[in-house]
């Protein structure tokens, strides 16, 4: 077993984001061999084979996900929404709420074209026997690809209903007034929705239509769309009853605990279970390289592990075998190859670059050195497995239920029926929970304790055995005419990946390319995956030309920017911190742009150095995302991502030696806190007029570059890492 | 050999027979079904599980139910007992105190224990006291309102 990521394994995954162009499949998944093999035996082949023959009382899975994917094109309203004989429709989707909002933006959708109050919407989300396959949740795709398949859906199930009352009513359609769930014609008599939900028809309407071409509530209609709506759940919260991965309870559930290796890349050579078998009411399980045991308490399942775990002898690597943290950038340079695979992809050419380089007056070349870091969430990866006849239901928190569903068939050799993945709303996610470590471990253990399992990862399991924000080396190499502007740009991203490699900027000539290196650690997406990495090289690059070109950086940002979205955000940013008043008063200001996923964002930043430490004063962002669905959660994603992104700006930062994370704890990785927490100023660019685009990553992206910006003009130093150096 | 230890929870007396070692924070959640109160760490580093005890904000995973035995413990679950959400849930629902909300239970008991010390709590102590309890989600700006709100200040939070 290794923890390296392994580019050219053939594991199959599903395609989760097939049907997405806008979204680049390899710049989000991690793709591997399964961690375990497990042993086969014989009697799971027949129950596998027999699984079709099995009816429990699962959900009809219509469209269900069952890890692969259907065509949306057909997809039934059936498979999409349900009514109730109470009069509330329930929504059915295969994205996850890990705390950016999706769910009280979708019911917001769906109580928008149905015309109701959002307490009589009800999502389901991700549960691979119910829901409709939308993709993983990634990307920041759930606002401008199921938002509107879920009105689509929403809208054509009103015309519907309204078509049913009418015949129901015995009046014209067009003479049916329908308002929240009550439908009325002229000559006063009535329906509801609680009414039309029992009737044969509308069942068979809803089992044969699809979601037309029916024309969604315009901006301007907006009744539930565009209100700052309270989060969904949010007493559930507040009194400690939601229940999160990590929360859920079956009954005659045991509790798990794996053990790990001493470093990455070891293999199990031998141990004996008998030291935690012989302890009351322990199953001790051993299936290859894994193990784990499992016990009434959590804490008597972790002693087990204890027992046995100075009886394993291990084959690891060399610790000369294993890159380490003060290493990392050096290697990633000597193992870069142009041909490398998936993360070599993407970037472009343009003009006559070497050409401009060789002969313009000024050239300017930087390098920037990219820290792995990690995700955090507050609820690490969690699971509760139950068997029953040979079928798998597994509760855990993910970002793909998709996924996790294909990694669980694929360890246990099941069929597709014979596995169900249920996502409760999730403690934390931001790209870092893409995998089903924690289920396949659940399911393996609950197979061997013969009852369902309860796994949650410690805080240093979730630092050493997820995966990080890929490092990365970024050079530029860019030069000047004698009017400051820029003529040649090439820039080179090696191993963090292509997001937001393009320059907004105008230049003459240019190369973007991203290399693919030997990752020292497992890698994977992030919260705006490399566009952090991409955004602030090129943004630092963008203030250090400005000063070779005696320019102020706005205005060689300006000079350099066609008109549109990016230059409005900009801006307003800047007006609204008094940039150029502020510049003249000589205070130790930054400033920065970017785009992604097709959101705009800038930054200033004021900050000040004392003893070796950056504090960051204030900040002010502007940010565009279209049409605004949802201005209070919209404003709490852009403060979180500027405060997340200010933790990998300062402080963030994985350390590594002989194959194990030396700093795998709250103590030593340190993330924000409320004592770092800035005066903040969010402009929020109105474009009604405007597709509404995803903001949970984006507005990431600027701050740290702003910051570095600020911390120069304090110190006259140049920081070009991440974390910044002073 | 499991012990039996004597803990009040939310006004409830519990005797629970288990290891004397074992953090509060597992008694909590596995023996009493309170799954109110987080894991963010186990090691003191979160916050996340914060509870009351004898009154006192205190992280129940590096408490052992040993410890715990004989006191006043009182968690998330017992906030609103009477049906009433205590004004600091309120107001972490007011001031959209929550992003993923896995934090948010810790947060709320730190605050009600700095509050009922400190019931007008100046901006400088709430920081000094919540800034232990971690956010992933940095929802920061929406917490420190939300506590001003329960403290009876107007947020100077920019919601719209
Ligand atoms: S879980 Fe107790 S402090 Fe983190
Ligand atoms: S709201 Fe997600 S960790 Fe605080």
């Amino acid at each position: 077993m290794t923890n390296r990521q392994d580019m050219t394994a053939q594991h199959e995954l599903p395609s989760l984001l097939d049907d997405d162009p806008a979204v680049e499949f390899e710049r989000y998944e991690l793709r591997e061999p399964p961690r375990y093999v497990f042993a086969v035996d014989r009697r799971e082949f027949v129950g596998a084979l027999g699984a079709g023959l099995v009816v429990v009382a699962w959900p009809a899975d219509g469209q269900a996900q069952r890890g692969g994917r259907q065509a949306r094109r057909d997809e039934r309203l059936a498979d999409r929404l349900h009514i109730g004989a109470d009069g509330v429709v329930t929504v059915l989707t295969s994205k996850v709420e890990v705390g950016q909002g999706s769910r009280t933006q979708l019911t917001q959708a769906a109580a928008e074209e149905l015309q109701l109050p959002m307490d009589r919407v009800r999502l389901i989300m991700a549960d691979t026997a119910a829901c409709p396959d939308d993709g993983g949740t990634a990307g920041s795709r759930t606002t401008p690809s199921t938002v509107p398949r879920v009105r689509s859906a929403c809208a054509a199930a009103r015309v519907q209903l309204v078509e049913l009352a009418a015949a129901k009513l015995g009046a014209p359609a067009s003479d049916v007034r329908y308002e929240a769930g009550r439908f009325t014609v002229s000559d006063g008599a009535a329906t509801t929705l609680a009414d039309l939900a029992a009737d044969r028809e509308l069942v068979a309407t809803f089992e044969s239509a699809s979601p037309a071409d029916v024309a969604l509530r315009p901006v301007e209609a907006w009744q539930v769309l565009g209100t700052p709506a309270a989060k969904v759940d949010a007493a559930a919260v507040v009194t400690g009853q939601h229940r999160y991965p990590s929360d859920i309870r079956l009954p005659d559930m045991a509790y798990g605990k794996v053990l790990r290796p001493p470093s990455y890349g070891a293999t199990l050579a031998e141990i004996d279970l008998r030291p935690a078998q012989e302890m009351d009411g322990v199953i001790a399980v051993r299936d290859g390289d894994f193990v784990g045991c499992t016990a009434a308490t959590s804490w008597r399942a972790a002693r087990a592990v204890e027992a046995i775990e100075s009886t394993a002898r291990w084959n690891e690597p060399a610790p000369d075998e294993h890159v380490h943290s003060d290493q990392l950038y050096e290697h990633l340079k000597q193992t870069a190859a142009e041909e490398g695979g998936r993360r070599g992809r993407g970037g472009r050419e343009w003009g006559d670059r070497q050409a401009a380089l060789e002969s313009a007056p000024r050239r300017h070349q930087s390098t920037y050195h990219i820290a792995y870091i990690q995700h955090a969430p507050m609820e690490p990866r969690a699971a509760v497995a139950q068997w029953d006849e040979g079928r798998l239901t597994v509760w855990t928190g993910t970002q793909q239920p998709a996924r996790v569903h294909s990694e669980l068939q694929s360890a246990f050799r099941l069929g597709a029926d014979a596995v169900r993945v249920v996502v409760p709303d999730t403690g934390g996610g931001f790209g870092g929970k893409h995998t089903g470590e924690a289920a396949v471990e659940a399911a393996r253990l609950a197979k061997a304790a013969g009852r369902p399992v309860s796994l949650r990862w410690t805080r240093e399991e979730e630092f050493t055995w997820a995966y990080f924000r890929p490092a990365g080396v970024i050079e530029i190499d860019a030069a000047l005419d004698d009017a400051g502007r820029i003529v040649a740009w090439d820039f080179t991203n090696i191993n963090s990946g292509g997001s937001a490699v393009d320059t907004p900027y105008r230049t003459a000539a240019g190369r973007t390319r991203v290399l693919a290196a030997d990752a020292p650690l497992r890698q994977g997406s992030y919260r705006a995956l490399a566009s952090t990495a991409n955004n602030f090289a090129r943004e630092a690059a963008m203030d250090e030309l400005a000063e070779a070109a005696g320019a102020d950086p706005l205005e060689f940002r300006l000079a350099h920017l066609e008109p549109g979205r990016l230059r409005d955000v900009l801006l307003a940013a800047a007006e609204r911190f008094d940039w150029r008043g502020r510049r003249a008063a000589g205070d130790f200001v930054g400033i920065a742009c970017g785009t992604e996923k097709g959101s705009y964002v800038a930054a200033c930043v004021e900050a000040a150095v004392e003893d070796g430490t950056i504090r960051v004063r204030s900040v002010c962002q502007a940010f565009e995302c279209g049409a605004v669905q949802n201005p209070r959660n919209l404003l709490s994603q852009v403060q979180g991502c500027i405060v997340m992104g200010l933790g990998a700006a300062l402080r963030e930062e994985i350390r590594f030696s002989e194959g194990r994370i030396d700093n795998a704890s709250f103590y030593d990785y340190e993330v924000p806190r409320m004592d770092d927490l800035p005066e903040l100023e969010i402009v929020i660019v109105e474009r009604p007029d405007l597709p509404s685009v995803g903001a949970g990553e984006t507005p990431i992206i600027a701050v740290a570059p702003a910051l570095a910006g600020a911390v120069y003009a304090a110190t006259g130093q140049r920081c070009k890492s991440l974390p910044l150096r002073v | 050999m499991p012990d039996t230890f004597t803990i009040r929870v939310n006004g409830t007396e519990h005797a629970v027979a288990t290891d004397a070692d074992r953090p509060l924070l597992d008694v909590l959640r596995e023996d009493l079904a309170l799954t109110g109160t987080k894991y963010g760490c186990g090691e003191g580093a979160c916050r996340a599980c914060t509870v009351l005890i004898d009154g006192e904000a205190t992280q129940a995973c590096i408490t052992s139910i040993e410890t715990a035995a004989g006191s006043e413990i009182e968690t998330i679950e017992g906030l609103a007992a009477s049906g009433q959400l205590h004004p600091v849930q309120q107001a972490f629902i007011d001031q959209a105190g929550m992003q993923c909300g896995y934090c948010v239970p810790g947060q709320i008991m730190t605050a009600v224990a700095l509050l009922r010390s400190s019931p007008q709590a100046t901006d400088e102590e709430i920081v000094a006291e919540m800034t232990g309890n971690l956010c992933r989600c940095c929802n920061y700006e929406n917490i420190l309102a939300a506590v001003q709100q329960a403290a009876g200040r107007a947020p100077d939070a920019s919601a719209p």
